[in-house]
């Protein structure tokens, strides 16, 4: 290594002799560019997207995919075997496992991103507040302990035991449950934010509070609550799952994954595809939803994608 | 170092205070008539009235939740809705399948995560770290019981390596204990494990770059000593701290495994007390879970000074 100093601007005589043209060993082939481009640099995201997209469609369009009634029952055609008549076979009350299951998406959607929405902005919310109002913070901060000392499954256990059985009870069972960890990301980042030059440029010019907030703090939240979210709406689903297969979820009569496994699991031993199929589906959309969240990590926060 | 132990227990009192407060108020907070709900269906009035009676509800709630610690600070849980008998004596039951699954739980994840960080930071970038990286996003997307099944399908229904399902207690034979807890185990830990190899990859990663891993190189220290001694020593804090969250997981997650495996511990007994609508039997089950995950999250903040010695208090 050479360790000469060169006064600045000055130009060692070697360097120059040396500065041939280097030869094109790696022909530098021009990424591509734009939506593609970066879906190219990021495969977790086009891969955990197109998976979700699938599962979304299949959501939706629930109905027109040769799909029978989810809850018609057909005691004659009682756990048939996967079939072409039953493309994922019969339960033990004739239904149709494919139609229950592709039904079932839209329960696992519907709670995945409801819980990841409200948690995510009454999560906003308090840690805003926590981060803003100092007499407020240590209280806050000392419910949010306490919250989160409960396992989250056992606390929406509890808040489900006490309410009937309906998706929105489940979605604020565990949106109470996931509340916390919002609001101590939220809490965090904005401590951080408020000891920036810029906020405090902003405060010395005499910028109202509300303004500092939607003009400076607001849009860094977003990129970490956006990761968080996508974090929350996996976790959420399979504890819609974890909650109906063990009868303190959705009501039986809605076709979930957590139901139709739940209504499985006496005859597992035997007819294993009736819990297998929702599994399935199930573990796709959550990974789909994990690989997205990892992407949208690596490429929102390029400093956290090198360590963890 | 004593007094910093006695702050820190003297701590965890508030926190506790806090769970309990919020474990009791769920009756209060929650929408609806709890005691009609828990009545179910089918149920008189006269029956809403003596439910609503034995939680307490026709009473002013500070004077309840004043009544509700004493008795716990005794010892007391209450009294099962259902079966009539006290909580307490219905948990020491149950007790010891939990308790058994989850030390295996812990014991296995900790064994395979631990050296699978480590090489995985060691041989960075390489087959065997993607290798570790894909078996960690794989392992937190699949719920618990979709693992559980599918070993429970393979290993004992297709390959007859272990039992189906229950439990023998350690009293019987530690062979026969561990041998059916061995797949509720691999189950439970799945996400466990992945948490703890990722967290000891990322800090492994850090400690292999100080200065002092490069001295321990120079002065000619093996490959296996700089990795397991000088640096996992060093990035034991962080990983310790993952190991005491991650409990968290393994409490939710046992009580699905339990039902998946039918093993007759705390988890069976919180989903029966749910399909039977037994609340003090659930309020007792989740604040002995709590009141546990603050004690373990405890005491890993004690041990932080073993492992670190410049951590002083």
């Amino acid at each position: 290594m050479s360790t000469t100093i060169l006064p600045p601007g000055a130009v060692s005589p070697k360097s120059v002799a040396k500065a041939a043209p280097m030869p094109d060993i790696l022909a530098t082939r021009s990424p591509p560019k734009g939506f593609v481009g970066y879906l190219w640099r990021h495969p977790t995201i086009a891969v955990g997207g197109f998976l979700l997209l699938v599962m979304l469609f299949i959501a939706v369009f629930a109905p027109w995919l040769w799909t029978k009634d989810p809850t018609a029952l057909a005691p004659v055609m009682r756990t048939r075997n996967p079939s072409a008549a039953a493309w994922f076979g019969t339960d033990m009350l004739g239904r149709d496992v494919y139609s229950r299951v592709l039904y079932g998406a839209r329960v696992s959607l519907i709670v995945g991103f409801g819980v990841a929405f409200f948690s995510s902005v009454i999560g906003l919310f308090i840690g805003l507040v926590s981060g803003f109002v100092r007499w407020a913070d240590s209280i806050i901060m000392r419910i949010m302990d306490g919250l989160m000392s409960i396992p989250s499954i056992l606390l929406a256990i509890a808040l489900m035991a006490l309410t009937r059985g309906s998706v929105g009870n489940v979605i604020l069972a565990i949106t109470v449950a996931e509340i916390p960890r919002v609001s101590r990301l939220v809490r965090g980042v904005v401590l951080s934010l408020r000891e920036q030059p810029y906020v405090d440029a902003a405060i010395a010019s005499g910028t109202r509070t509300p303004v500092i907030i939607w003009r400076h703090i607001l849009p860094n939240t977003l990129a970490p609550m956006t990761v968080q979210a996508t974090y929350i709406c996996a976790a959420a689903m399979i504890a819609e799952a974890i909650l109906s297969f063990i009868g303190a979820g959705t009501p039986p009569i809605i076709p979930s994954w957590g139901n139709i496994m739940a209504e499985g699991r006496a005859l597992w031993q035997v007819k294993p595809y009736i819990v297998f199929f929702p599994a399935i589906f199930l573990s796709i959309t959550v990974l789909a939803v994990n690989l997205l969240g990892d992407g949208l990590r690596d490429s929102l926060d390029p400093r956290l994608a090198k360590r963890v | 170092m004593f007094a910093y132990i006695v702050r820190r227990v003297l701590a965890t009192i508030p926190v506790m205070a806090i769970v309990a407060l919020f474990v009791f108020s769920l009756l209060y907070i929650a929408p609806g008539d709890p005691a009609a709900v828990i009545a179910g269906d089918q149920a008189t009035p006269a029956d809403v009235e003596r439910i609503r009676a034995s939680l307490g509800l026709d009473r002013p709630y500070l004077i309840r939740f004043g009544e509700w610690v004493w008795r716990i600070l005794q010892g007391d849980l209450g009294t099962s809705i259902f079966t009539n008998l006290p909580v307490t004596r219905m948990i020491a039951q149950r007790i010891e399948p939990t308790l058994s699954l989850m030390v295996v739980t812990l014991g296995l994840a900790i064994a395979i995560a631990v050296p699978l960080g480590v090489i995985a930071a060691w041989k960075s970038g390489s087959w065997i770290d993607r290798l570790v990286m894909v078996f960690s996003v794989l392992n937190f997307s699949v719920p618990v019981f979709v693992v559980g099944y599918l070993l429970a399908y393979y290993f004992a229904l297709q390959l007859d390596w272990f039992p189906v399902q229950g439990y023998t207690p350690i009293s019987e034979g530690v062979g026969r204990w561990l041998q059916n807890l061995v797949l509720p185990a691999v189950a439970l830990g799945g996400g466990y494990t992945a948490l703890i190899a990722r967290i000891t990859r990322a800090t492994m990663l850090e400690v292999l770059q100080q200065d002092y891993i490069r001295t321990a190189r120079a002065k000619g220290a093996g490959q296996r000593t700089v990795l397991f001694l000088h640096a996992l020593k060093n990035a034991a804090v962080p990983i310790v701290t993952v190991i005491g969250i991650g409990v968290a997981l393994l409490i939710g997650g046992a009580v699905v495994t339990e039902s998946v495996f039918a093993i007759p511990g705390l988890g069976r007994l919180t989903v029966d007390a749910i399909l039977r609508r037994d609340y003090p039997v659930i309020q007792g089950v989740i604040l002995l879970f709590s009141f546990a995950y603050v004690l373990v999250n405890l005491l890993i903040d004690l041990s932080y000074t073993l492992f670190d010695p410049r951590i002083r208090y």
